[in-house]
């Protein structure tokens, strides 16, 4: 066999796993969508998920946003400053935080937190046997284990980034005033009038879209992980992988979709 | 003669390279107790799994009460499966509920609310395994093993199961632990009336439980009849297996090159 036919060989078999790998994870989002809409639903289930997802990633959501807010007033003051534009800190820091940093910052830290958290649960209750007694206990373990947290990620994100927005523009608001020399209403009124609703709309699709992505890949990953300790960690590390490599992916197509011809 | 209730006929089952069962013929009469013996590794867990619809056979019929598993889907399965109550080897608790609600779990399909009856008829079952009403709001963590597997074995008697499967049901308990399990086990059966299938390779537990035993080995069951000819039976690899011993037909797996391989050469089920 000629190296060049190796070469081809070994790549159309990263190919093929790669396309295979796309269709598994495919086909268990569609399995969990559709037990989404139809009973039996476990809404308890659903409350404890928006609880763990988003009640108690706030603090770490709203630290992060509120520095975040105000580096990103600094840097923009100080590389405004270089061509006489350090009055644009209001504008650039609100298009900025909303169409980008907000939900993809919130984004990644819930893939951190949250993706990696679920697929460690699901990977133990894996190995552990804990998803087989389920189903011999005659409950689907997609709808009892999956759905949940499916749902509960998806509508919880868009409230997340909310406050990532509303916190990081606070951060900014409050370095500038009490750093910058800007007059306090002056910075809240430029923030409002160049803040439009498709900037709002693209953050709140993007979180939702995100949270589907992190739950999707701590779900499939942790439902679908074997051979004990070291594969629940496996799991765990491509759960989290994978949601960055998807969330930052999905980010520029929704960016291009939404703003790419204005 | 009965119709065997649980039927299994040349079931093949592999994981990748690893061929786990080669043809396993087996049959469960109603109302009896059988004992698959076997060393780590021949397939026990799978062959049950395989009966509970929880993993396919790439070959062979699997038949529960006339119905071949490999054919049922949906509600149907999920019917099928309503039929067995199983006890894993690690009891498979559910770590984020309590004991009382791991042990309603089978009735309320995990949906529980704050019924009373429910947690009563809890305590009631866990009564029956020998546990007080003061272990219902405990965590399965809190629990030692051997309370544990009694708790899994109260879940799994909680829905009145047809069929029972009991998987390792000693294994990492002490040896008064163990005997207390198999008690229960014995009580459980005749009391409820259930056909029970239990895996092992503690032969106490086998003598203690079992109506009749099998040998589960290479995948195939080589030798089975009454639990009195265990120490009898005139094979040769079910003398070794009771005796213990290293030296004999059955040969541990060994690493030849780079693979754990079996008496036969080839890869070694894990």
């Amino acid at each position: 066999m000629t190296p060049l036919l190796r070469l081809l060989i070994a790549l159309g078999t990263v190919v093929i796993g790669a396309f295979a790998e796309i269709g598994r994870v495919a086909r268990f989002a569609v399995a969990a969508l559709a037990r989404a809409l139809a009973p039996p639903f476990y809404p308890r289930r659903l409350a404890a998920q928006l609880i763990a997802v988003g009640y108690f990633s706030l603090p770490v959501i709203g630290m992060t946003a509120l520095f975040t807010g105000a580096a990103i007033a600094q840097q923009i003051f100080v590389g405004g400053s270089r061509f006489n534009a350090a009055a644009t800190v209001p504008a650039v820091t609100v298009i900025a935080l909303v169409r980008e940093l907000g939900p993809v910052m919130g984004g990644l830290i819930m893939a951190g937190r949250v993706a990696s958290a679920m697929a460690a649960e699901l990977g133990t209750m894996r190995v552990t046997e804990q998803i087989d007694a389920l189903t011999t206990l005659r409950t689907d373990p997609v709808r009892y284990l999956i759905v949940p947290r499916l749902v509960a990620s998806t509508l919880v994100m868009p409230v997340l980034v909310l406050i990532t927005n509303i916190i990081g523009v606070a951060g900014g608001w409050a370095l500038a005033v009490t750093r910058l020399g800007f007059n306090s209403a002056e910075y809240l009124s430029t923030t409002r009038h160049y803040l439009k609703s498709d900037d709002i709309v693209s953050s709140m699709v993007k979180a939702a879209v995100f949270g589907f992505i992190i739950a999707l890949m701590g779900c499939y990953h942790g439902f679908h992980s074997k051979g004990g300790a070291e594969g629940v960690g496996r799991a765990t590390t491509d759960a989290v992988v994978s949601a960055f490599v998807l969330i930052l992916a999905s980010n520029l197509i929704i960016t291009v979709l939404v703003f790419g011809t204005k | 003669m009965s119709e065997p209730l649980i039927v299994m006929q040349d079931v093949c089952k592999r994981f990748g390279p690893k061929v786990v069962l080669r043809g396993m013929n087996l049959s469960v009469e109603p109302g009896e107790s059988l004992v698959v013996i076997g060393g780590s590794g021949t397939g026990k867990s799978v062959a049950l799994k395989c009966i509970l619809g929880l993993m396919t056979p790439e070959k062979g019929r699997v038949l529960v009460g006339g119905v071949e598993v490999g054919k049922l889907r949906g509600s149907a399965m999920a019917r099928h499966r309503a039929r067995f109550g199983m006890l894993f080897q690690g009891g498979a608790l559910f770590d984020s509920l309590s004991v009382w609600r791991n042990v309603s779990f089978a009735l309320t399909r995990g949906d529980i609310g704050r019924s009373s009856r429910l947690r009563a008829e809890a305590i009631d079952n866990l009564a029956r395994v020998g546990l007080g009403a003061e272990v219902a709001d405990l965590k399965p963590a809190e629990l030692s093993g051997g309370m544990q597997k009694r708790v899994a074995l109260a879940r799994a008697i909680a829905a009145r199961p047809e069929i029972m499967f009991f998987d390792e049901p000693t294994t990492g308990l002490d040896p008064i632990m163990a005997d207390v399990i198999n008690n229960l086990i014995v009580e459980l059966v005749r009391d409820l009336g259930v056909t029970a299938v239990t895996i092992t390779h503690d032969l106490a537990s086998a003598r203690k439980i079992a109506d009749r035993v099998a040998m589960l080995y290479n995948g195939r069951i080589i030798w089975e009849g009454p639990k009195d000819r265990l120490y009898m039976s005139g094979n040769p690899y079910v003398d070794q297996f009771v005796a213990g011993r290293a030296e004999g037909p059955i040969q541990m797996a060994v690493r030849r090159g780079d693979v754990f391989r079996n008496d036969d050469g080839e890869p070694a089920p894990a």
